[in-house]
């Protein structure tokens, strides 16, 4: 095993942990707290990748800020641990098993078809993998992927003023 | 360094590390004692002088006061997160000064060491990264100590930093723009020459302030101190910690500090260099001088720190939000938008630098005429006084 592989499954294991433990949690905090884990590690599986701006955006978006504002909520509504038992009642029970039962063919036709496939089972883990660097990023984002980079922005900016116009309340005035 | 044999690659590393990790926390010592003794200077008294000259071994007495003190866990406590939240505070602090060059490069033996530890393709974005991170410690302290005051103080904190990331991050751009196409923090020091109207705090200086002032914010200083203001919240979010733990918090705090004096000198003030004093004496002299400057500025950087926190009182809470929402953001998007066409349309630093200034004048004039215009009417004062409860005073009249 060379040394990236290594990695690799360290990484992937930290992950699968943090997010088995995602759900098992009793707290919402320690959930949450998990899924940073998660995150994280899902950092590390990108740089091994080569794909250092997106390992750093996986921290500073999701790890450094998404999940903040997820802790300040569960703070600040003080939710107490949930119980298993009052959510799984009856519709969502049954939709669990269906969403379960279609993961787990997902996750097993996927494994069966890679161990198959010749070609991925025997590939050589490229150890030169190439490094995309801010500036191939940024290139792409303003010449190939222009139109969609043009709509997510403006998508943000509807999702912003929606807040604006959902948190001021009419006839309020600014203070 | 690719010409470098592994084993003298992970030697120098391991060298480098333990350096700079051992600068940082002697740092932090030094730090501390000096923030008395200037502190004390300030407001005309003598501050710690008894232990060793000048007082200068008072932080060692206070560390190992620190480690014999009873390390105290209140029975009321979420302990698995109040135990990890004070290595949650370090651990960042410890990192991020990973990649932050602190010097040119030394020749020893015939292998060009360059001076830092880590030189990513990414390194600001890895800054801005391991900083968000830094929320965690002081948001999970608080919390898990299951008091008020420090809840408080968590949830205050965790709403400064969010609100002051974006102007640290946005102050940054007008560099990136400026400097070749990489983020990292050795190119971005190489490319500012060595006089002072070449470093970046001129070109940039409205971003050069609005990311200052933001890095205090994120520190957690006096007059961001909001998090632990002891009028109000006892000690904000370190209210339980005792002992070594609450030792760990202050020792983040100051690390925080000098790394982000490091990451702002590297940034706005030149890094390592200094007219005058590059290629003096040969290879490896001139590897430790370049590292001497940069100390000395990182120092100077500090001393500002200290200044600050001694002269300016706290801002009340909604002031903060104001201030971080509606004067620093707007400035640091100016900032990214007048940077980015001056220099497409001339191509000159002079005039990027005069723009900025201009364009930060206007944006704050215009914020500042609109928060007057639109400022609400005082609320009318009460004939019957209702919003007071009857006094001695009233008594007395």
């Amino acid at each position: 095993m060379n040394p990236e592989q290594i990695l690799f499954i360290l990484f992937g294991a930290v992950a699968l942990i943090g997010a088995i433990a995602v759900i098992s949690f009793r707290h919402p905090i320690y959930s949450a707290l998990s899924l940073i884990v998660t995150f994280f590690a899902q950092a590390g599986l990108f740089v091994l990748l080569g794909a250092h701006f997106v390992a750093a955006a996986q921290v500073i978006v999701y790890a450094g800020a998404i999940m903040v504002l997820f802790l300040f909520v569960i703070m600040l509504l003080n939710l107490g641990t949930l119980s298993v038992k009052g959510m799984m009642s009856g519709k969502l029970k049954g939709l669990a098993i269906i969403l379960g039962i279609l993961f787990a063919a997902e996750g097993i036709y996927i494994a069966v078809n890679a161990l198959n496939d010749t070609a991925v089972a025997s590939a050589e883990p490229t150890t030169a993998a190439v490094t995309t660097t801010t500036y191939d990023i940024g290139e792409l984002l303003f010449s190939k992927y222009l139109l969609p980079f043009e709509v997510t922005s403006l998508i943000l900016l509807a999702a912003l003023i929606g807040v604006i116009v959902l948190v001021k309340r009419e006839g309020q005035e600014e203070n | 360094m690719e010409n470098m044999p592994l084993l003298v690659l992970i030697l120098s590393s391991v060298v480098k590390i333990l350096i700079i990790v051992h600068m940082l926390i002697i740092g932090v010592m030094v730090m501390i004692w000096a923030e008395r003794r200037v502190s004390g200077w300030m407001q005309d008294r003598l501050g710690p002088n008894r232990v060793g000259p000048q007082g200068l071994l008072q932080p060692i007495a206070d560390g190992l006061k620190f480690m014999f003190k009873e390390d105290l866990i209140p029975n009321h406590v979420d302990k698995p997160l109040y135990v990890l939240a004070p290595a949650m505070l370090l651990v960042p602090a410890l990192v991020t000064v990973a990649v932050v060059p602190f010097g040119s490069s030394i020749t020893l033996f015939g292998y060009e060491i360059p001076l830092h530890i880590a030189d990513i393709n990414i390194g600001i974005l890895y800054i801005l990264a391991i900083t968000s991170l830094g929320v965690y410690g002081v948001v999970l302290g608080a919390w898990a100590s299951n008091n008020k005051y420090s809840l408080l103080g968590g949830l205050r904190s965790s709403a400064q930093m969010i609100s002051y990331e974006l102007t640290l991050g946005l102050g940054i751009i007008g560099i990136l723009m400026l400097t070749g196409n990489t983020l990292s923090l050795r190119t971005i020091a190489i490319e500012q020459g060595a006089y002072p109207w070449q470093w970046n705090f001129l070109i940039h200086f409205p971003a050069f302030l609005a990311f200052t002032t933001a890095m205090y914010a994120e520190t957690n200083r006096l007059p961001f101190d909001l998090a632990e203001a002891e009028q109000e919240l006892v000690a904000g979010y370190h209210t339980e910690y005792s002992s070594m733990k609450f030792a760990m918090f202050f020792m983040a705090e100051y690390m925080n500090m000098i790394v982000g004096s490091a990451v702002t000198v590297t940034l706005f003030l030149g890094g390592w260099h200094f007219f005058g004093l590059e290629n003096v004496g040969g290879p490896v002299w001139s590897g430790l001088i370049s590292f001497g400057i940069f100390f000395v500025k990182t120092a100077i950087f500090l001393f500002v720190f200290i200044w600050v926190r001694w002269t300016l009182p706290r801002f009340r809470y909604d002031q903060l939000m104001n201030f971080g929402w509606k004067f620093l953001l707007p400035v640091a998007l100016t900032s990214i938008v007048v940077t980015g066409t001056l220099w497409i349309m001339t191509g000159s630093r002079l005039i990027v630098g005069i723009g900025n200034v201009v364009a930060a004048f206007i944006v704050v004039s215009i914020v500042a005429g609109l928060l007057v215009m639109n400022k609400a009417p005082e609320p009318a004062i009460q004939d019957d006084d209702s919003r007071f409860a009857p006094t001695a005073l009233d008594a007395i009249e």
